[in-house]
């Protein structure tokens, strides 16, 4: 009795956590002109590739944007990060906690209370509407995060391996290089996860400081589907684009995914 | 010494950057906030405008001026999102990791499931939820599914509000919550006898509940009624949001169910609870850690949401409106930007309100440990 419940449920569930994509990928396949009232629900017959097609010609610029934006300040702050991180948890001075702490606080604030100056500085310098102010603002505010995630990471390397190499006479980069950074791939992973699908979801600071041509595709996305004129199809495929990337990682690197997620509870 | 003198030099750059883009930034948006950017229009896109310092004044406008009552509906809106997103996510996450801790065969697809739309942004959340609460989108055609008349609901349009109240009463009413609160601290410090809480709790409880019943009605934040209340509109915005968020506190609440000893709930089974009994004075208690920082995620998530309404409603839309919303509408639509600054100040104090207490208990209990 108890057992036939509990599949009931989350059968259940199952059915309001999938049924959105089964309807997004229907819409996607239909033709603009049968996207109606008493058909919503019915798969399209026949299928109706165009969609995808036109989606992918109008978001292929926005795709690209997002990619190179997503890649290069991934690496970029997973580097940043695996030197601050070495640094805190290896290389410990008086006052390096209290500098950490200073870091965290950064992960806290809501971007909305340093939007305006950012949009001032990014303009001034003459990075407004490029993809690389875009890098430059997601590497300084992803700091925060990434720090915390290789200190956590290397506060777990024993202290004794850095004090043998030192012995060995390897300097500050010599034990990073041989030691530190032959063990740090699991933090690598789980940072560049949690960047890249942040920075790729990433919207508020996008709708800010881009053109139209530096755009990423979470805002032509909103922008599309906000239009009025618009028919359901062509927002439906530009979201399963828009998603695919991010929803590949979590498919084929959930772990990770799940312990990125973890690690960044503490941020929103 | 030469290394650490290195190790310096390494870290030197991110502080700096934290410390202009985080900490030197909230200080000149604080300073914008003060002054008067974008009243003038003809100074508000200048290279560089002349600023006055007006003090509060924007402030003031935003709470308590006639032109603001969009502000504060979108205030309103925010409490009312934030209440409903953190009972839902936290509700269905923890029923649904129980359900899970069941292990029901093919756990492992339920949870895949559950958490995948927290690898969506919020804009394609709000892409897909938007559809399915068109006027003929798919939630209200759902019914027809099982032979059922369609819904006609206008999910994201409507203006209808429920809840509604007069702005002029919210010092009174906010008097009467932090007073009544304040009193159950004291009841609370009492059983646990704590003397010196009891009484400061005590005394600016009894205070404020008799302010609130003296001159408390009495008090008019504006000279006309400005009825507030919740905007039935944000019930689909919340509906995608848990959708997008459950799955996380599911995965918090199952990885917490998990770390439960068995030898505790063998203790309570041969002390003869029922499974309900464990569950809800055995389990439930052991939770509440974790519900404390679900809460803080998602509140924070919450106080700062921009994106999901972004895509869902637009940012003209007034009934599904938030600060965040307003804030970006105010500052880069409308070239306001000491208001729009104001605003930012205020959602950091929100903000600061709900995280620092909570870093300064977690860093307690660190030290104790």
């Amino acid at each position: 009795m108890g057992r036939i419940f509990l599949y009931a449920f989350l059968l259940l569930m199952t059915g309001f956590f999938l049924l959105p994509v089964y309807l997004v990928v229907l819409t996607a396949l239909k033709e603009p002109a049968k996207i109606t009232l008493d058909t919503v629900w019915r798969w399209p017959d026949p299928v109706y590739w165009e969609s995808f097609r036109i989606a992918w010609e109008a978001f292929r610029p926005k795709f690209q944007n997002s990619l190179v934006l997503a890649l290069s300040a991934t690496l970029l702050s997973a580097l940043v990060g695996a030197l601050n991180g070495y640094v805190l948890a290896k290389w410990p001075f008086r006052g390096s906690d209290l500098l950490f702490a200073f870091m965290l606080f950064g992960m806290f604030i809501p971007y909305q209370s340093v939007l305006i100056p950012l949009f001032q500085f990014v303009k001034a310098i003459g990075l407004y509407g490029t993809l690389g102010g875009l890098v430059l603002v997601h590497v300084v505010y992803g700091i925060p995060i990434v720090t915390l995630i290789f200190k956590n990471y290397y506060s777990e390397i024993p202290d004794e391996l850095v004090e043998a190499a030192r012995m060995d006479g390897a300097g500050f980069f010599g034990v990073f290089r041989h030691v530190i950074l032959p063990l740090s791939a699991p933090a690598f992973v789980v940072v560049a996860i949690w960047q890249f699908t942040q920075i790729w979801n990433e919207f508020l600071f996008a709708v800010t400081l881009t053109r139209p041509e530096s755009q990423p595709i979470t805002v032509a996305l909103a922008q599309l589907a906000g239009g009025e004129a618009v028919k359901w199809n062509l927002p439906m495929a530009g979201a399963i684009l828009a998603a695919l990337p991010t929803l590949l990682v979590y498919i084929f690197l959930g772990r990770y995914f799940l312990r990125g997620l973890l690690a960044g509870s503490v941020k929103g | 010494m030469r290394d650490r003198i290195t190790a310096l030099l390494v870290l030197l750059p991110s502080l700096v950057a934290v410390g202009i883009f985080v900490y030197g930034f909230i200080g000149q948006n604080l300073w914008v906030s003060f002054t008067d950017w974008g009243k003038n229009p003809a100074q508000a896109l200048a290279l560089r405008p002349e600023l006055q310092f007006v003090g509060l004044e924007n402030y003031r406008e935003l709470f308590t001026g006639f032109v603001e009552t969009r502000f504060r509906q979108s205030v309103i809106n925010l409490v009312f999102f934030t209440l409903f997103f953190m009972a839902g996510s936290l509700g269905l996450g923890l029923l649904l990791a129980v359900a899970l801790d069941q292990g029901p065969r093919g756990e492992g697809f339920f949870r895949t499931v559950f958490l995948f739309p927290m690898a969506l942004s919020f804009v394609v959340t709000g892409t897909i939820w938007r559809w399915l609460l068109q006027p003929q989108g798919g939630v209200n055609v759902l019914p027809t599914l099982l032979g059922l008349p369609p819904l006609a609901f206008p999910w994201l349009t409507t203006r209808e509000q429920v809840l509604v109240f007069d702005w002029n009463r919210l010092p009174l009413y906010t008097a009467w919550v932090v007073g009544l609160v304040l009193l159950y601290v004291a009841w609370r410090a009492h059983r646990e006898g704590e003397k010196r809480r009891r009484f400061w709790a005590l005394l600016s409880g009894g205070v404020l509940l008799l302010w609130a019943l003296t001159v408390g009605s009495r008090v008019h934040l504006l000279p006309y009624p400005e009825p507030h209340g919740f905007s039935l509109a944000l019930v689909g915005v919340i509906l995608a949001a848990v959708w997008q968020m459950s799955g996380y506190t599911m995965a918090l609440y199952l990885a917490g169910l998990r770390g439960i000893p068995v030898e505790v709930l063998e203790a309570a089974k041969v002390d003869g609870a029922s499974p309900w009994q464990t569950y809800r004075h055995v389990i439930l208690p052991l939770l509440a850690p974790i519900t404390l920082s679900a809460m803080i995620v998602l509140g924070h998530i919450a106080l700062k949401i921009f994106d999901l309404i972004f895509a869902m409603a637009g940012l003209d839309y007034a009934p599904t409106d938030v600060p965040a919303i307003y804030m970006y509408l105010l500052a880069f639509r409308g070239n306001q930007f000491a208001k729009g600054a104001a605003i930012g100040i205020l959602l950091l104090l929100l903000v600061a309100g709900v995280v620092i207490p909570y870093l300064a208990s977690q860093l307690r209990k660190e030290v104790r440990r």
